[in-house]
C-alpha cells in the first residue's frame, strides 16, 4: 500500500466524521426535516424521535441518564453554560452587592474555553484560584484540597489536557467536591469517547463535550447536567423557546445531534480495542524519537496520558521550521510563533517547561484510521528533520561544545 | 503561513552552512568576524561568520540559524551576499532588501532586521579583532 501524504496527526485539534455518522445524518437533511419543537404533527415527531434517540446514545457512552444531558453547538458553549450558569446559580452574593460573590477552583493549563469564562467572572466578582500543577500537569485531590474554601462554590478542571494529554484525579477530586458540597464541572473534550465514563461513579455534575474530537460532526457538543444527588441548577445565559429543559433555547440542530449520537455509539462499541492499538502508535513513536535522538522529552506525567496523544520537545531546534520540514505530516506546534506571536504554548509553560523547549515542541494527536504505516513514516521524519536543524542550529553546536545555553545572556530583541 | 519560493529555496538547500571553527577556536582567530545575535526564547538565533583576506575581502561566509524558515532563508542570503564584498561594503546591505529578495510579509521582517544584525556584529566583531576604528 502506497503512504498518502499529507498524513493527518492532529486529531487532538478535530477529527474526520466517520462515514456512519454521515450516513445516519443525512436523512435528516432532507426527509427528515422537522422541528422537535413542533409537537402537533408527524414531521416535529420524527424529529423528536431522532432526537431522544441521540440524547440515549450520548448518556450511555458516559453513564448519564438521557434527561441529563443538553445539546450545544460544542464544549465552548457547554463550558461557558457550565461555568458562568453554575456560578451565577450558587453565588453567595449577587452583583453590585458589595460582598464577596463565591469562590471557583480551576488550573492554568485549562484550556481558553474555561480560562476566559474564568477571568469573566473573576472580573464580575468572584474570586478565582488558579491551580498550578506540576511538572507532570497532573491536578490531584490534594491540591484541590488545599485551595477550598468556605465560599468555594464551583470547581472546574479538565479531565484530559488538549495539549499534552495528562489525566487528572477527576473521580477523587470529584469525590471531594461532593463531600464539600461544591459543584464539579469538567471539560472532558480530549477524553469522553476514548476511555470509559462514568458520571455517577467519577463523581461529576457536569461535563462538557465535542461532537468533532470523536468523529462527529463539527458545531454540536453537549453538556451533561447532573439531576440527582445532587440536582445542579444553573442560569441560563440564552434565552428564547425554552429548548433543552432551559438551559439552551434555540431550535436543535438535529442532523448535528443525530451525528453526535451515532459518534458516541460507535465510540462506546469500539473503546476499548482503539484504545490498545494507538496506545502501541502512540509508544512506537515516543520510543523512535527517543531512542534516536538527544536532547528531547517527553511532556506531562509518564503514564496518566491519553493513548492518542503525545507532546515532544526537542531542544536547539525551533518549532516553526520543526514543522516546516515536516510538512507533508499535519500536526500542532507547541510553538504559537506561526499565529505571528512570539508566546510559547502557555500550557507548556505551565508545566515548568522552558521557554526553548516550549518553543520547540510537536503535539502528534492519533486516530481512528492512523495505520502503523504512517507512524513509521512520521516518526523517521521527525528524526530526520530534528537532526536536518540540528545541523543547522546553533545552540546545537554549542551544547555539544559543552557550552551551557541557558547560562548564556542573550541579547533579546 | 505560505513562505514564497525563495525562501523554500533556502530553506530546503541553505547556503554555506557551517563554521570556522568552535566557538573557542573562531574567538582567537583574528581573520574571522563572528556576529550571534537573539535569543533562544524569542525562538531565533543567527550565528555569522565572515572570513577576511588581507585585502579586507569577504572571502567566505558562514552561518548556523535556530529560527523559523524566513529567518534561516534571511541568513543563507546574507551570506550569499557577503562574499566577495569588502567589510565596509558588507555593512551596506540592509533590512529592507532582504524583505524585498525573500517576499517575506510583514510578521517575518523581524528575521530580516535579525541578519542586518548578525551582518553587524560579525564586522564589529573582525574589526574589534584587528583594531580598526568604525
Amino acid at each position: 500500500m502506497t503512504l498518502k501524504l499529507p498524513i493527518y496527526m492532529d486529531h487532538a485539534a478535530t477529527t474526520p466524521c466517520d462515514p456512519r455518522v454521515v450516513e445516519a445524518m443525512l436523512p435528516y437533511f432532507t426527509e427528515k426535516f422537522g422541528n422537535p419543537g413542533s409537537r402537533n404533527h408527524s414531521f416535529g415527531w420524527e424529529g423528536e424521535d431522532a432526537v431522544d434517540n441521540a440524547r440515549r446514545q450520548v448518556a450511555s457512552l458516559i453513564g448519564a441518564d438521557r434527561k441529563e444531558i443538553i445539546f450545544t453547538s460544542g464544549s465552548t458553549e457547554s463550558n461557558n453554560i457550565a461555568i458562568k450558569g453554575a456560578a451565577n446559580m450558587y453565588q453567595k452574593a449577587g452583583p453590585g452587592e458589595g460582598k464577596p460573590r463565591g469562590h471557583i477552583i480551576t488550573e492554568i493549563i485549562e484550556h481558553k474555553a474555561v480560562l476566559d469564562p474564568c477571568k469573566r467572572l473573576e472580573k464580575e466578582g468572584f474570586d478565582v484560584t488558579y491551580l498550578e500543577p506540576g511538572p507532570d500537569g497532573v491536578i490531584t485531590r490534594a491540591m484541590v484540597e488545599g485551595a477550598m474554601r468556605d465560599d468555594t462554590i464551583l470547581v472546574t478542571i479538565m479531565w484530559a489536557n488538549n495539549e499534552i494529554g495528562v489525566i487528572s484525579e477527576i473521580p477523587e477530586i470529584g469525590a471531594l467536591c461532593h463531600e464539600k458540597n461544591v459543584v464539579f464541572h469538567t471539560d472532558a473534550t480530549q477524553w469522553v469517547g476514548k476511555a470509559p465514563t462514568d458520571v455517577n461513579t467519577d463523581n461529576i455534575d457536569l461535563l462538557s463535550m465535542s461532537g468533532h474530537k470523536i468523529y462527529g460532526p463539527k458545531g454540536v457538543g453537549a453538556l451533561y447536567v447532573r439531576r440527582r444527588r445532587p440536582r445542579i441548577r444553573l442560569v441560563a445565559l440564552q434565552e428564547g423557546g425554552g429548548q433543552e429543559r432551559g438551559f439552551r433555547s434555540g431550535t436543535l440542530n438535529v442532523t448535528g445531534i443525530v451525528g453526535l449520537g451515532k459518534a458516541c455509539e460507535l465510540c462506546a462499541a469500539e473503546m476499548d480495542s482503539e484504545r490498545d492499538r494507538l496506545l502501541a502508535l502512540r509508544k512506537k513513536i515516543e520510543d523512535k524519537v527517543v531512542s534516536e535522538l538527544d536532547v528531547v522529552q517527553v511532556n506531562g506525567h509518564p503514564e496518566r496520558r491519553m493513548p492518542h496523544l503525545t507532546n515532544i520537545s526537542f531542544g536547539f531546534v525551533e518549532g516553526e521550521s520543526l514543522m516546516m520540514a515536516t510538512k507533508e505530516i499535519a500536526m500542532s506546534s507547541g510553538s504559537a510563533c506561526t499565529s505571528a506571536s512570539l508566546e510559547p504554548s502557555y500550557v507548556l509553560k505551565g508545566l515548568g517547561v522552558g521557554d526553548d523547549l516550549a518553543h520547540s515542541s510537536l503535539r502528534i494527536s492519533l486516530g481512528r484510521w492512523t495505520t502503523e504505516e504512517e507512524v513509521d513514516y512520521a516518526a523517521n521524519k521527525i528524526v530526520e528533520a530534528v537532526r536536518k536543524l540540528r545541523d543547522l542550529s546553533p545552540l546545537y553546536d554549542m551544547h555539544q561544545e559543552g557550552i551551557d545555553v541557558s547560562k548564556i545572556e542573550w541579547q533579546a530583541h | 503561513m505560505a513562505y514564497s519560493d525563495k525562501v523554500i529555496q533556502h530553506y530546503e538547500k541553505p547556503n554555506n552552512v557551517g563554521n570556522f571553527g568552535t566557538t573557542a577556536e573562531v574567538k582567537q582567530r583574528k581573520d574571522v568576524g563572528v556576529g550571534i545575535v537573539g535569543a533562544p526564547e524569542c525562538g531565533d538565533v543567527m550565528q555569522l561568520q565572515i572570513k577576511v583576506d588581507d585585502q579586507g575581502n569577504i572571502e567566505d561566509a558562514r552561518f548556523k540559524c535556530f529560527g523559523c524558515g524566513s529567518a534561516i532563508a534571511s541568513s543563507s542570503l546574507a551570506t550569499e551576499w557577503l562574499k566577495g564584498r569588502t567589510v565596509d561594503e558588507g555593512l551596506e546591505i540592509k533590512n529592507t532588501q532582504i524583505v524585498e529578495e525573500l517576499s517575506l510579509p510583514p510578521v517575518k521582517i523581524h528575521c530580516s532586521v535579525l541578519a542586518e544584525d548578525a551582518i553587524r556584529a560579525a564586522i564589529a566583531d573582525y574589526k574589534k579583532k584587528n583594531g580598526i576604528e568604525n
